[in-house]
């Protein structure tokens, strides 16, 4: 077997040393030679590296780094160089399901199809297609959006179509629109390469992105090594780098933020100029943060005042700065209000638009862009505005249809408010791919219920048996990543191609045949009578979103699958003047607020109330972008005497998701083979637990059991882990989401998972007591099951 | 003089509208987001309340009995059935619409007698209180469809 190195022992690798050039590494790991490379991506975090596929007799034999590319100059991390082995996992699905008499039985395609059709059929014909949802993922490819978008909107025209993005990138997205008119990065993964400052807000790219955090190690040992500010309650690998570490108690991103710009404020170490000409608001911002001095701060979130300084210091003096922000920001309180923050900095400073001055709201999945850019998330195609009627026109003239089918009469349907209209009953059809809600939605014993309820058709499309396929009536087996050809999109704009390199196992398909074969048997057409969707090949597919995306910010028309497959990956936006596609957008200091071409007309941050059209226009920022300003408000839910710690959740190096496919391979699974609750020293004496003792910890919503790691967490803080469900062991309750809130983000709409109330407690899972009691809690689930059907037939 | 009376009208009214702000989140805790922005919205209306005590001192406060006539139609029993969220935020967002015009009218005298710190806390919370009814009006707009069409 050849393995270039041990990506389990030494997760980042051997240091090349860079400035301003990022050295090739080449990562390979091969279990036999392979016959021939086929150039793909890998889908395994957010990151996008480049990456071929090493095929013998119709198997994937291993893969490698590929050197050209921009993104990752050939470099692979543990889940990269591992976790293709589950597409040979002898447990794939390959057969289509259906429920019947209460068991998932075996069935053909064509059984399989015409049951959802005929559904489909029933409900609109009853109810309008509002009774039918989708709930999507953030793995599918750029063609398989679009063409469930177009789909759900010109096809069936429903509102309710949402991806468990919302659960990870919707807030990078409505940051991005607050900020600067659309979605789309500023930043380029090279600005890493030259920049003087990264600031890292609730972001662990060590653990998260570990290809991107081996370029920010190789900077660390070159020369003019930036500095680093991290703020994270946790001393992360991340953490453990910085020049500064903030560790904010959870919840408080707002007053940490707001306490950095006052003091950049202060200090005027503003831009003025830039202020002036490029952006609206800013006397407003400058308003409201006067009031969060380090003192007042320090009040507020435990961050010692002379650090909160110290990071200031940093970040109003240096002349090129990088800033990220993952989940820490986008799943707390006030998500998008403190990620917005982040690019308030940038544009106070005026570092924006230019080579070492990037902005990463980060995305958690590797196709999450696309999901927001094709409109399988709500959003319409191409960054285009729901509220404005001409880009609706626009669309229903691309499609050839009356653009009033295209749902815009009110917002589109959030993941949380489908589970809740399926809670009610209004939803009668949730048609799920590639996600499993029932392990990574918040409150999971609610959403168990929901998914199992008699008057809720669930049709589920997965390559793998899954918590949430157990609770399907219709189960759809799907072709995945090496299996089918698509491009994707990651988080510096950079579009990669995805070759097939395999057939895929048994009967199954790529979700892209299954859509168009909905399509079809739904006889969806046009104005003129024609097939809706006319393409048949995903390369077809791909000229098709061309068009939609000319003249938007994510123009692809420059590009094509010939190109994309030439070597690294293309940036969008790529066009007539960008041939090659552009390392920066918004150069000029002119952002896409315009009224005409703007995605959003904004939002009341911290209720997020809709700005009407004509407000919008009458303030036109025409170009310039929006600084916001917010105060600060406290968690909802903060512990009490009942509930006295904080919980947040988060990942581990080695696991993605709910580990479907990273919990298949034996090497990652072998190095993280269990969940466990992190807690610190301090909390560990006052509760008696040693380090692997099993714990007890319980919220409002549920319990877990987990073993103890103790250390580097705060005190009063605890920590679990996410990926753990019970597709691979069910002794006891341990997915996290059995203790989070239902609740959101008034702007993003997305859950928050980093913040919760919970108590812990010493226990022995084993015990008769712990039996008794987790009967109990089947049975509470059981009753209150019952409880919902009783109420749902009154 | 009738400033009082309508410094009092708005003072009740926006004790009402905190109010029923509460007993809706309450009602309608498993929606995603209305308990929540229902807490805010009201806490909103508390600090209103408190603002306004040094002016009601000021202008001898002349209650009027108006608020109460729409209190009774509103809130008493939480309603039940998928209409009844949507019913909630439209008397909720007559609640705030009446809070919003008594700002108005107050703003109008406050400038009539020159009382520039009048002038000033109606603008800063009638500026909140337009928050308030553009949630619940975005809110409306995004359950009307479901509640009208689909639900049963």
């Amino acid at each position: 077997m050849e393995e270039t190195r041990d990506s389990i022992a030494d997760i980042w690798g051997e240091r090349t040393p860079q400035y301003e050039n990022w050295p090739v590494r080449v990562d390979q790991r091969l279990t036999e030679e392979p016959d021939h490379w086929v150039q793909s991506a890998c889908v395994l975090c957010s990151n996008g590296c480049g990456m071929d596929i090493g095929v013998k007799d119709n198997r994937i034999v291993g893969v490698r780094g590929r050197a050209v590319d921009r993104v990752n100059h050939g470099r692979l991390g543990p889940k990269g160089l591992h976790g293709w082995v589950a597409n040979h996992s002898p447990d794939r699905l390959t057969k289509p399901l259906i429920r019947r008499n209460g068991k998932l039985e075996e069935a053909t395609w064509d059984e399989a199809m015409n049951l959802i059709v005929q559904r489909s059929k029933e409900l609109i014909e009853k109810y309008t297609s509002g009774a039918i949802g989708f709930y999507t993922s953030g793995q599918l490819m750029l063609e398989e959006y679009y063409t469930l978008g177009v789909l759900g909107k010109a096809g069936l025209g429903t509102p309710h179509m949402d991806g468990n993005t919302r659960l990870c990138t919707a807030t990078a997205a409505a940051a991005l629109k607050a900020s600067f008119g659309t979605d789309g990065q500023p930043g380029s993964y090279t600005d890493i390469d030259t920049t003087d400052a990264i600031l890292l807000v609730g972001h662990n790219m060590a653990s998260q992105q570990t290809v991107l955090w081996m370029r920010v190690l190789d900077r660390l040992e070159g020369p003019n090594p930036p500095k680093l500010v991290v703020i994270d309650p946790r001393k992360t690998a991340t953490a453990k780098k910085a020049t500064v570490h903030l560790a904010p108690r959870v919840g408080t991103n707002i007053p940490v933020m707001n306490g950095l710009l006052n003091l950049i404020i202060q200090a005027g170490q503003i831009d003025e100029s830039f202020i002036k000409a490029h952006t609206v608001n800013f006397d407003e911002l400058k308003k409201t943060v006067a009031k969060y001095t380090p003192e007042y701060v320090q009040q507020l979130s435990d961050v010692p005042a002379d650090q909160l300084r110290a990071a200031a210091d940093i970040l109003g003096s240096t002349p090129t700065l990088l800033s990220t922000a993952l989940q820490g920001v986008y799943q707390s309180m006030q998500a998008t209000a403190a990620a917005v923050q982040i690019n308030n900095l940038h544009l106070i400073r005026g570092l924006i638009g230019r080579k070492g001055c990037g902005i990463y709201q980060m995305n958690g999945q590797p196709t999450a862009q696309n999901n927001r850019e094709c409109g399988a998330d709500g959003d319409l195609p191409g960054f285009r505005n729901w509220a404005n009627y001409e880009h609706v026109k626009e669309l229903g003239r691309l499609w050839n249809i009356d653009p009033d089918k295209i749902p815009h009469w009110s917002p589109p349907t959030h993941a949380m408010q489908i589970f809740r209209y399926c809670e009610q009953g209004s939803i009668k059809m949730l048609w799920i791919q590639a996600t499993n809600p029932a392990v990574s939605m918040p409150d999971l014993a609610r959403i168990r219920r929901i998914l199992a309820k008699d008057d809720l058709f669930v049709v589920v499309q997965d390559a793998f048996p899954t918590e949430t396929t157990e609770l399907a009536d219709v189960v759809l087996p799907t072709a995945i990543w090496g299996e089918k050809t698509g491009c994707f999109t990651n988080v510096d704009r950079t579009v990669h191609i995805s070759h097939k390199a395999i057939d895929p196992p048994g009967e199954s398909r790529s979700d892209f045949d299954i859509f168009l074969d909905y399509s079809r048997r739904m006889d969806f057409r046009d104005k003129d009578g024609n097939p809706l969707i006319g393409w048949k090949t995903p390369e077809e597919c791909f000229e098709a979103w061309k068009e939609c995306s000319r003249g938007r910010p994510c123009d692809y028309t420059g590009m094509s699958y010939a190109k994309l497959s030439e070597g690294s990956g293309i940036m969008w936006p790529c066009n007539e003047q960008y041939p090659d596609g552009a390392e920066h957008i918004y150069t000029d200091g002119v952002f896409n607020t315009s009224a005409d071409y703007c995605e959003t007309y904004g939002q009341d941050l911290s209720t997020g109330a809709a700005k009407p059209q004509d407000e919008y226009k009458a303030e036109d920022p025409s170009g310039r972008a929006v600084i916001h300003a917010v105060d600060y408000e406290p968690p909802h839910e903060i512990p009490d005497d009942d509930y006295p710690l904080w919980l947040t959740t988060g990942r581990v190096v080695y696991h993605f998701h709910t580990r479907t496919k990273t919990g298949r391979s034996k090497e990652l699974n072998d190095a993280a083979p269990e969940g466990f609750v992190q807690l610190s020293a301090e909390d560990a004496g006052k509760y008696g637990i040693t380090e692997g003792d099993w714990v007890e910890v319980v919220s409002r919503r549920g319990r877990v059991i987990e073993p103890a790691r103790i250390g580097e967490i705060e005190p009063g803080l605890v920590f679990i882990p996410f990926h753990y469900g019970y597709w691979d062991k069910d002794d006891r309750k341990r997915a996290v989401n059995e203790l989070t809130l239902s609740e959101w983000d008034p702007v993003s709409k997305q859950p928050h998972f980093k913040y919760a109330a919970v108590s812990i407690r010493k226990t022995d899972p084993h015990s008769i007591r712990e039996k008794v009691l987790s009967t109990k809690d089947e049975l509470v689930e059981v009753v209150k099951g019952v409880v919902e059907t009783v109420k749902s037939k009154l | 003089m009738h400033l009082g009376n309508y410094l009092g009208l708005v003072h009740e009214s926006e004790q009402e509208l905190a109010e029923a702000l509460r007993k809706v989140g309450a009602h309608h805790a498993d929606e995603p987001d209305i308990f929540q922005i229902c807490q805010l919205l009201a806490s909103w209306s508390d600090q209103h309340v408190q603002q306004l005590k040094p002016f009601i001192k000021k202008y001898s406060e002349d209650r009027s009995s108006e608020p109460d006539k729409l209190s009774r139609t509103l809130f008493d029993e939480p309603r039940k059935g998928s209409l009844a969220l949507m019913r909630d935020l439209h008397d909720l967002w007559l609640l705030s619409n009446e809070v919003e015009l008594c700002w108005i009218v107050i703003y109008q005298a406050a400038m009539a007698l020159h009382d520039k710190e009048l002038e000033a806390t109606c603008n800063e919370l009638s500026g909140q209180t337009k928050r308030q009814t553009a949630w619940l009006l975005t809110r409306i707009k995004q359950s009307a469809p479901q509640s009208l069409i689909v639900a049963a």
